[in-house]
């Protein structure tokens, strides 16, 4: 018993071709449209890619990419099929592949699901890698003679300044490393040896956090240095005063603008993937209901159209044996314990030519 | 003595009414291309106007939009007019229009080339007009608590961040000034009451400057505070550092944003001129050629065209007469009837 069965006239089969051709240059677009979002997070990804740490996340851009391009091949392949779907004898040309086709663009519509669950899947990843990139950045703020490393020192200091965040948590997180170069320290001053003296590892740590961490809007100059010693700054209260620095960690504020990002993308997907679905189901439609139509005999009659002959469970069954049988084609049947010696009479039905005449069996005279 | 004759057979006239229809498509276009140039323009010039005392400047992208809304009419009715510039029966009824559609068409294009020339010429007004904005910014910068200025702050170090920029000049000017607010000094600590009273004006004036001085691409932390002591800073040479904070005063990196827009848009709005003006020498060749045949039977004949019937000064007096004998009608009605009634009074 069919899936879903609708009956076609032949205007509607037309009809059903002609729309179906144009939805497949739609189609083609937003293929278009999915290698350019891919190509888009591709490069966002890679702007940034010094505050990541060598996590592989370049494979959702590239599945998006991937998906785009055979987006587009299919649906152009779609449109012209249909576009022939309207002359009975076209047709005729692509009976045998529009299965196979159909088949393939099924499997292709569950790669464009998975690439729209993947962007939302995505987030963890990022921030583990951003976690550990943004530690890294910042122990090699001070390191700006060291070839290799020399522009994470205006890297961070632009994504703190664009981003309006401070640190890889908050900023904090400054106090705990060292990020003025011992180039820079006068090593004959008293206080520069007791500060690191004071320390286990012998780096140079103190209460204040570079430029690029004050906020703009702060009604009063920018205290850097000595934070949370409130004596050292007239009217100042440290625990009270939010608006002096950047409250924002970096690692929040760009997975913020990330997830955004890619949360957009996947919607974008998800429609895109729904469409590709409704636009295959028309496909496998005009295909049942041209194929019973040739069955029919008559171009002009009204034929039955599907999404699949058998119940599902009996589908999957038939497909599942085929399969089966695929795998068994180099195995030796058992009726005769494998000897190839014995004949085994053939149970099905031959058939002998166009009249179904057997052959004269020859006698040899000696 | 007629400027320009040439000579025009019909498939010459033709081609030129096809080919002026083409190009005042073009035309139009580009009309609408400057439209949105002089929006640009004057957007652009906007989001800078806290920093600017003036809006001087602002007449150029008002000018741009004029005429480019100007040009649009202007190539509609050009392109309606070749239109029916072959059919001998439709184009007599713009006769009357034509006149009066020449001298508009004239003025604005000549309006499109003003608007060129000033945007070139306007480099001095723009350079005063921010010279005193900017060092008003810098004097208001620590006023954030007074109403109407408490934004100068955020825009200043804004400005010098997107900009790289610091300071009016460079960045003595921040030594001249005090920008950091008495809110925030300590009246009780010595050093605070002995720099005020070095002061003449009682300002508190230290050789620092804002935090959005700073240049990120600089290798070591940022100096802001006591930036000419030597001495106060480990390894430090103020005379030959160029990297810790920006050397470029903000009025020069402002005037050399905005004068290269100009003059990227005036080189624009140049080539959009040349096509307009060869639109109305076109349409004005089509108009007189097409009006050598009227009356004629046979439409086909070849017909002369011209720019200007007569000189160029006797035109020009032609157009100007009419404006002319109505000022001076006007005194002279003045003049009869102050003849009238001084016999009149005694």
């Amino acid at each position: 018993m069919a899936v879903l069965k609708v009956k076609f006239t032949k205007t509607r089969r037309d009809k059903l071709a002609q729309i179906l051709w144009i939805l497949n240059w739609i189609s083609v677009v937003t293929g278009v449209i999915l290698f350019s979002l891919g190509l888009f997070l591709k490069v966002e990804l890679k702007k940034r890619e010094e505050l990541m740490a060598e996590k592989d996340i370049q494979y959702v851009p590239n599945m998006l990419i991937a998906v785009g391009l055979i987006a587009c091949v299919i649906n152009f392949l779609g449109g012209k099929i249909c576009y022939d779907c309207v002359d009975t004898t076209n047709f005729l040309r692509w009976k045998l592949i529009m299965l196979p086709y159909i088949v393939c663009t099924f499997f292709f519509t569950l790669c464009v699901l998975v690439g729209a669950l993947m962007c939302y899947s995505m987030h963890w990843e990022l921030e583990e890698a951003l976690n550990l990139g943004l530690t890294q950045a910042m122990r090699f703020y001070k390191d700006t003679d060291m070839p290799g490393r020399c522009f994470l020192k205006h890297t961070v200091d632009m994504l703190q300044i664009q981003f309006q965040c401070c640190g890889n948590s908050g900023y904090k997180d400054w106090f705990q490393i060292q990020w003025i170069s011992n180039r820079y320290l006068d090593m004959s001053k008293k206080e520069v040896v007791d500060r690191l003296r004071s320390n286990v590892e012998g780096k140079f740590l103190m209460d204040g956090v570079p430029f690029s961490c004050c906020n703009i809007n702060s009604p009063r100059p920018c205290i850097q240095q000595q934070i949370t010693n409130n004596s050292a700054h007239f009217n100042y209260e440290h625990q009270t005063e939010d608006q002096n620095l950047w409250m924002k960690g970096c690692r929040e504020a760009l997975l913020e603008y990330y997830t955004h990002l890619l949360q957009s993308i996947g919607l974008t997907v998800l429609i895109t993937w729904l469409f590709e679905l409704s636009v295959l189901t028309g496909v496998r439609y005009l295909q049942t209901s041209l194929e019973n139509m040739l069955r029919q005999g008559d171009p002009n009659s009204e034929s039955d159209g599907w999404l699949l002959e058998n119940s599902l469970m009996e589908t999957a069954r038939t497909n599942l044996s085929i399969i089966k049988s695929l795998g068994k084609g180099n195995q030796i049947d058992t009726a005769d314990n494998g000897d190839p010696n014995i004949d085994v009479p053939s149970t099905s039905k031959a058939h002998y030519g166009p009249d179904n005449v057997p052959p004269k069996q020859k006698t040899e005279t000696n | 003595m007629v400027v320009m004759k040439m000579k025009f057979p019909f498939e010459k006239r033709v081609k030129l009414a096809q080919g002026l229809w083409l190009l005042s498509w073009c035309a139009t276009v580009a009309g609408a291309t400057t439209f949105t140039l002089g929006c640009l323009l004057k957007t652009e010039l906007r989001r800078r106007a806290e920093v600017m005392d003036n809006s001087d400047v602002h007449i150029v992208p008002n000018t741009l939009m004029i005429v480019g809304l100007a040009s649009l009419g202007i190539n509609y009715f050009a392109s309606k007019i070749c239109q029916d510039a072959l059919d001998a029966g439709r184009f007599p009824r713009w006769k009357n229009f034509l006149k009066p559609y020449f001298a508009v068409s004239s003025f604005f294009t000549v309006l499109m080339l003003l608007a060129v020339i000033m945007s070139y010429a306007m480099k001095g007004s723009l350079e005063s007009s921010l010279k005193a904005g900017l060092r008003n910014g810098i004097r208001f910068y620590k006023d954030t608590d007074t109403p109407g200025r408490c934004f100068q702050k955020q825009n200043i170090d804004r400005l010098q961040m997107e900009f790289q920029c610091c300071g009016n000049n460079d960045f003595r000017d921040w030594f001249e000034v005090q920008w950091i607010s008495n809110r925030y000094l300590d009246f009780s600590s010595k050093e605070v009451k002995d720099r005020i009273k070095s002061n003449v004006d009682g300002r508190y004036l230290v050789d620092g400057v804002p935090f959005s001085c700073c240049n990120p691409s600089s290798p070591r932390p940022c100096i802001q505070n006591r930036l000419t002591n030597n001495s106060a800073h480990y390894n430090y040479d103020y005379q030959t550092e160029e990297l810790n904070i920006y050397l470029r005063g903000c009025r020069e990196a402002l005037l050399n944003y905005y004068m290269g827009l100009m003059n990227t848009i005036g080189a624009g709005v140049l080539s959009i001129f040349l096509l307009q003006g060869s639109v109305l020498v076109s349409l004005r060749f089509l108009q007189t050629a097409m009006e050598a045949v009227a009356g004629n039977e046979n439409t086909e004949i070849e017909t002369e065209g011209y720019l200007l019937e007569k000189g160029v000064k006797e035109t020009a007096m032609e157009y100007l007469n009419p404006v002319l004998t109505f000022l001076l009608l006007k005194n002279q009605v003045q003049e009869g009837t102050s003849d009238e009634a001084a016999p009149a009074a005694p």
